[in-house]
């Protein structure tokens, strides 16, 4: 596997201009006669079909949802970051740049990072000019605020709306350029498979969910901006839809899959409150500018908050971190959570839970202010539970909520397949370990707006407009696999539902491959997942018929699928023998705290797919620091 | 809890072009159901979960519904419930409805959205693609992605970046066409007007807009506003039935411009 990341020579501040300029162009007027296929529509998808479609490529871009316009990423919350120092506060492209591989556990690829970074204060304004209503202060400029994991105030927001603000202004491009013919959307459409014809993506097979038909679409290269996989989890911050199904596919037709378990458990989500529960909803990170966390100090303390005198409170981020205090990384946070309630000071009927306090902040600044603030997140907060967090705390426990491994790409954003690119969550790039807040949004833009449409020119440059159609075998075999998938599913009629099955998995990876992990769990994972994989194949039960909206159908393929990648997690973090990140080996730990092992694991684990999950291969890109020193990663 | 649903089946979709109810609603009909294992801790759409789960096992097919995020802002969820658009708290989208908000022993009537721009796929799905062509049709500023001047060399003021704010925090679910009488999308395009028009970055097209998205929205079938303000009651959240008066304005002031 030819792990090469084709990362430009020079200084760092220069990779990406020296990139552009050595990239072959295309011709203007032949940029028609190209067909790009770009499959989701959030951030990343949008932006890049958007931004190609301007540009003069043809563009046919696919969704799950009934409009693109409800892709996940509408539902971030609380911030795009991006190195303007419009604050004066001592921010610049570098310290962004530093802060997001320190904040990654120094397990990025510094050239990807870097210009990521670079281009964060364009999509600011890209996304000001196409009308995203940020929020502006008296003087009619854009506010910030900080954001985990940061010392500057960089991040820009829109209320507790940021995503879907800026996905709407990314819709609205992608609108646009429907309206101009230059981009065919296929909304109810899923991608089942990719094709691969002479070792280069050609097209993808797509099922139409209303119709249930299942077609073949050919084009000159693939952008895969599927988002991530934290569903394998059954409960995450996600939407219901979200899947791995995509990158799977890709990942079997050859695509490497780099670093499966790095997965981030978001520190402040609302508690789980039953076995019902189908999703888990975020709190935003913004949250923790203002609220304190703390657990009381003596266990099994079952008095009301309000009632526990300060003394007898541990706020103990700030007694921890006493330099990032509340606003330690997410996955700083979301151990420490863990460890109190591993120690039995846990809040709540089930002892799952801290409180994040508002009190002292209302005390310093009015309810008022804190309405202003987030009014939408504790309007949210008080319908789901039924409590007023004006007047006591809210309870928080952390949940998987973003994944930082995907398909591996290169500079370019290119993966092992040639023609194949992939953006957004559903890559692996920029975020290392552990991405920090506010940083999603800024790269699935980046990707989208500005990556994707440069790079792609210089792959298309070498290829001959629509070399491949739909009715070449290799679009046959495919579509053929898949309708033998549907009918197998529909035939086996056993006697659990998918969800069950897909609970069944969620449980697994929780409990074995959480938080932390340890040997034993992950082995006792690789016993279990394949059993259950074999058990769902037997037993599952999806009725109706594969010739209409079949939303059990749908789901069955994705947990099928899931239930193979679930393996594959696992594997990864059985083999990365450190805890960096949102890896958390419990071996690997000093007082709680993670032990990276630069010597041994400083590279990027890249898996390679060979008939089946157990046999997958594992290789290795290693990271070069030259410009960031290795370090112990330190908020205390 | 106990629930006794009454809940739309279809499983045929129902004809766009269909000249009576009839052939609009195909095979559609209302089924009863009796769940007796709810908690008020559920949503709405975990209660429905939990039926279907009981229905698979019956080997009956499971109610089709849309919904992604569950948190209330992608817009995908919405079904009327006992007659009402997201049912009977305010500024709440179905998806975040608890069950808290029903009694013990409550009989809850639930229907897909109706309207004729809104066909339905089944069960309680419907195609709100009316709504993607009428936005193509110009709720955008039209920049390409490139080089635009810095972000802070326009100021805009607060007072207007909020008044934007308000209108483009519309969802995109259709309540608003939904608890219309005359199925009207109104309050949904005006949003989309009175977002743009309280930025300077969307003044500048703002007749082309105002023109081009009343007529995509009349062809797409959509009613006229009576002013019942039934949308801006169901909304999930809550925009102010001004939108409605901006693109009125707007709209006129675009037809003075051309003569
Ligand atoms: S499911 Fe997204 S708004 Fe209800």
């Amino acid at each position: 596997m030819n792990l090469d990341a084709r990362i430009p020579d020079g200084p760092i501040q220069e990779k990406w201009d020296r990139r552009k300029f050595e990239l072959k162009l295309v011709n203007p007027a032949n940029k028609r006669k190209y067909k790009v296929l770009v499959v989701g529509s959030g951030l990343a998808g949008a932006a890049a079909a958007a931004s190609m479609a301007e540009l003069g490529y043809q563009v046919e871009c696919f969704c799950y949802q009934d409009s693109p316009r409800r892709a996940h990423s509408i539902a971030a919350q609380g911030g795009i970051n991006a190195a303007k120092n419009y604050r004066n506060d001592g921010d610049s492209v570098w310290r962004l740049f530093y802060d997001t591989v320190k904040g990654g556990d120094f397990r990025a690829r510094e050239a990807n990072v870097y210009r990521l970074a670079q281009c964060s204060v364009n999509i600011i304004d890209q996304a000001v000019a196409q009308g995203v209503p940020f929020a502006r202060d008296y003087s009619g400029l854009l506010d910030n605020r900080s954001f985990g994991g940061a010392q500057v105030s960089r991040t820009f927001y829109a209320r507790g709306q940021t995503g879907q603000q800026l996905l709407l202004g990314a819709y609205a491009a992608l609108s646009r350029q429907i309206h101009a013919g230059q981009v065919k959307m296929f909304n109810r459409t899923e991608m089942l498979d990719l094709v691969v014809v002479d070792g280069h993506a050609k097209g993808i097979v797509v099922r139409d969910m209303v119709s249930g038909e299942v077609r073949a679409h050919a084009g000159d290269a693939v952008v895969l901006a599927t988002g991530g996989y934290g569903n394998v989890f059954y409960l995450s911050t996600n939407a219901k839809g979200c899947n791995v199904t995509a990158a799977w596919r890709a990942h079997k037709r050859g695509a490497g899959f780099a670093n499966p378990c790095y997965t981030q458990i978001h520190p402040t989500c609302i508690p789980v409150s039953g076995d019902h529960q189908s999703k888990l909803t975020l709190m935003s990170e913004s949250l923790r500018n203002d609220g304190r966390v703390w657990v009381p100090k003596k266990p099994k303390d079952t008095r009301p908050p309000n009632q526990i005198p300060e003394d007898e409170r541990d706020y103990y981020l700030e007694r921890k971190y006493p330099s990032f205090g509340n606003l330690a990384p997410r996955d700083i946070a979301s151990r420490a959570a863990k460890e109190a309630c591993d120690k039995g000071l846990g809040i709540g009927e089930t002892g799952l839970g801290v409180y994040l306090d508002f009190r002292d902040a209302i005390a310093r600044l009015g309810k008022e202010a804190i309405k202003a603030r987030y009014g939408n997140l504790f309007h949210m907060y008080s319908k789901i539970t039924a409590e007023d967090p004006y007047s006591q705390p809210m309870r928080i426990y952390p949940a998987v909520h973003y994944t930082m491994g995907g398909l591996w790409v290169d500079y370019d954003l290119q993966s092992t397949i040639p023609g194949l690119f992939v953006a957004g969550e559903a890559n692996f790039s920029d975020h290392g370990a552990n991405r920090l807040g506010a940083s999603a949004l800024m790269q699935g833009l980046c990707d989208g707006y500005f990556v994707v449409p440069a790079t792609i020119a210089g792959y298309l440059a070498g290829q001959k407009p629509g070399g491949v159609d739909g009715k070449h075998p290799a679009f046959r075999a495919s579509i053929k696999e898949i309708e033998d998938r549907v009918k197998q599913l529909l035939s086996i009629q056993g006697g659990r539902t998918v969800d069950e099955f897909h609970k069944a998995l969620g449980k697994i990876m929780w409990d074995k491959c959480g938080m932390a992990r340890n040997e034993q769990g992950l082995n006792e994972a690789l016993r279990e997942i394949p059993a259950l994989r074999e058990e769902f194949w037997r037993d599952v039960k999806v009725l109706g018929d594969g010739m209409t909206l079949n939303q059990s159908l749908e789901k069955a393929g994705r947990v099928a699928d899931f239930l193979e990648f679930g393996e594959l997690l696992c594997r990864d973090a059985l083999e990365r023998r450190e805890s960096c990140g949102g890896h958390f080996r419990e071996e690997w730990q000093d007082d709680g705290e993670a032990r990276r092992d630069d010597e041994h694991f400083a590279h990027v684990a890249v898996w390679e797919y060979q008939g089946d999950v157990k046999d997958a291969v594992r290789h290795q890109e290693e990271l070069q620091f030259e410009n960031v020193q290795l370090a112990v990663r330190s908020y205390k | 809890m106990k629930v006794t649903l009454h809940i739309w089946r279809q499983s045929q979709p129902s004809d766009r072009h269909a000249q009576s109810a009839r052939d609009f609603q195909r095979d559609g009909r209302m089924v009863r159901y009796e769940l007796d294992d709810v908690s008020p801790d559920m949503s709405f759409l975990e209660m429905l979960d939990v039926l279907n789960e009981h229905l698979i096992k019956k080997g009956e097919e499971p109610v089709a519904f849309d919904h992604d995020c569950r948190e209330g802002i992608c817009g995908a969820c919405g079904v009327v419930i006992n007659g009402v658009a997201h049912g009977p708290e305010k500024g709440t989208t179905t998806c975040q409805l608890h069950m808290r908000s029903f009694r013990d022993g409550a009989e809850i009537y639930v229907e897909p959205w109706r309207a004729k721009a809104f066909p339905v796929v089944r069960d309680l799905i419907v195609d709100r693609s009316a709504f993607d062509r009428v936005v193509q049709n110009g709720a955008y500023v039209s920049v390409n992605t490139g080089a635009p001047q810095d972000a802070n060399a326009t100021p805009v003021p607060k007072a207007d970046a909020d008044k934007a704010f308000d209108a483009a925090t519309c969802i995109g679910c259709g309540a608003c066409v939904a608890a219309c009488k005359n199925a009207s999308a109104m309050l949904f395009v005006g949003a989309k007007v009175s977002h743009f028009v309280h930025l300077p970055q969307g003044r500048v097209e703002r007749e082309e807009r105002a023109r081009n998205l009343v007529t995509a929205m009349d062809e797409e079938g959509f009613g006229n506003c009576t002013n019942q303000y039934e949308c801006e009651a169901v909304c999930p959240k809550e925009i102010p039935v001004r939108v409605i008066a901006d693109m009125n304005r707007e709209f006129l002031r675009a037809k003075v411009r051309e003569e």
